[in-house]
């Protein structure tokens, strides 16, 4: 291994956007207007854009002549490092709207501080993906302030959806002996420092949305080291399914 | 729930310069909400600069029952092109 180090935070960086690409491509198809099939289909596709640099990325850190691909299509479970909120089931749209909120919001304050990293892909990657990650939240924060202060049973819904994907978000903000030294060498973005205005920003579209900021609770966590949920599993056997059937298959 | 959204029409600036020109339809709850289903709708593929929605309830349109007497007096009256002038060859851009 080259730079085990770099590996790791490239596949953290590069599995979030996969894996929570691949679950917003489950809605083609079946989201309940044309125009939101088309606007998560969207996010779904920048998503994995973003992801297929991460891991060449990765791959090039790695260093033993794994490409994007094979590390997207033949890794197994263990081996994804996505944090656990991306992974979350799509439920009904007012869950996936929760999820992207949490996440985009997150995601665009990460890409603003990594378009300052000392690894010119990275930065390269954030300073290009962070303008696609601002129309995510974009969207996902009035569509939180549609549903919020819509009907009563979209506003049931949504305090639902949120209540479920609530708890993977302590994950985000979380260092590891993994992220310490890449912190230190300005590689990697210190997510800590990212709260506050991750709070700040909730809490204000929640407002907007008149929602309750859900309760704290014990924190669920795991997804960076490769302990996973359940749900991760049943979206891989999916979206590995023709690479793993036909090896190196192409179109 | 579609029966509930409002209808949208969608003109886009392909650049500056242009002006804009109508490129569909979409189905929005809000003026803002429109914006952004245009936005992911009808500019995927750099289709433009600039994109204004109007809803379709407000425009209103001609009646094709009065095609005949609105557009078909306008078919002889060929002294309304600006065809009976003769343009010098240096000159460019009319």
């Amino acid at each position: 291994m080259r730079d085990a180090s770099l590996f790791d935070y490239a596949c953290r960086l590069g599995d979030d956007s996969l894996i929570l690409g691949q679950r917003l491509s489950e809605w083609c198809g079946h989201a309940p207007m044309l125009e939101v099939d088309l606007s998560l289909a969207n996010i779904g596709l920048d998503l994995i854009g973003q992801a297929t640099h991460f891991l060449k990325l990765a791959g090039e850190a790695e260093g033993k002549g794994r490409d994007e691909d094979k590390l997207a299509f033949h890794r197994d479970v263990l081996d994804f490092k996505n944090c656990l909120l991306v992974e979350q089931p799509n439920g009904d749209f007012a869950q996936t709207i929760a999820r992207q909120f949490l996440f985009s919001n997150w995601q665009e304050l990460l890409f603003r501080e990594l378009h300052k990293s000392t690894n010119a892909t990275i930065a390269a990657v954030a300073a290009k993906a962070v303008k696609e990650v601002i129309y995510h939240s974009r969207l996902a924060n009035e569509w939180m302030v549609r549903l919020g202060d819509g009907t009563a049973e979209s506003h049931e819904r949504l305090v639902n959806g949120l209540d479920w994907m609530w708890r993977f978000s302590d994950e985000l903000f979380e260092v590891d002996a993994v992220l310490e030294p890449l912190i230190a060498s300005g590689v990697a973005c210190d997510v800590r420092k990212l709260r506050p205005e991750w709070d700040a920003r909730i809490a204000k579209v929640l407002k907007e949305a008149t929602l309750e900021l859900p309760k704290a609770r014990r924190a669920t966590v795991g997804g960076r080291k490769g302990h996973h949920s359940e749900h991760l599993g049943h979206l891989l056997t999916e979206m590995q399914f023709l690479q793993r059937a036909y090896p190196d298959a192409k179109w | 729930m579609s029966k509930n959204w409002p209808l949208w029409e969608v003109f886009i600036r392909a650049k500056n310069g242009l002006s804009h020109r109508h490129a569909g339809s979409v189905h929005a709850a809000d003026a803002k909400m429109a914006l952004e289903a245009a936005r992911d709708t009808y500019t995927r593929r750099m289709e433009g600069v600039s994109l204004w929605v109007v809803p379709s309830a407000a425009i209103v349109a001609s009646d094709p029952g009065d095609a005949a007497e609105l557009f078909e007096p306008a078919a002889d009256k060929v002294y309304r092109h600006p065809t009976f002038y003769v343009i010098p060859e240096n000159v460019k851009n009319i």
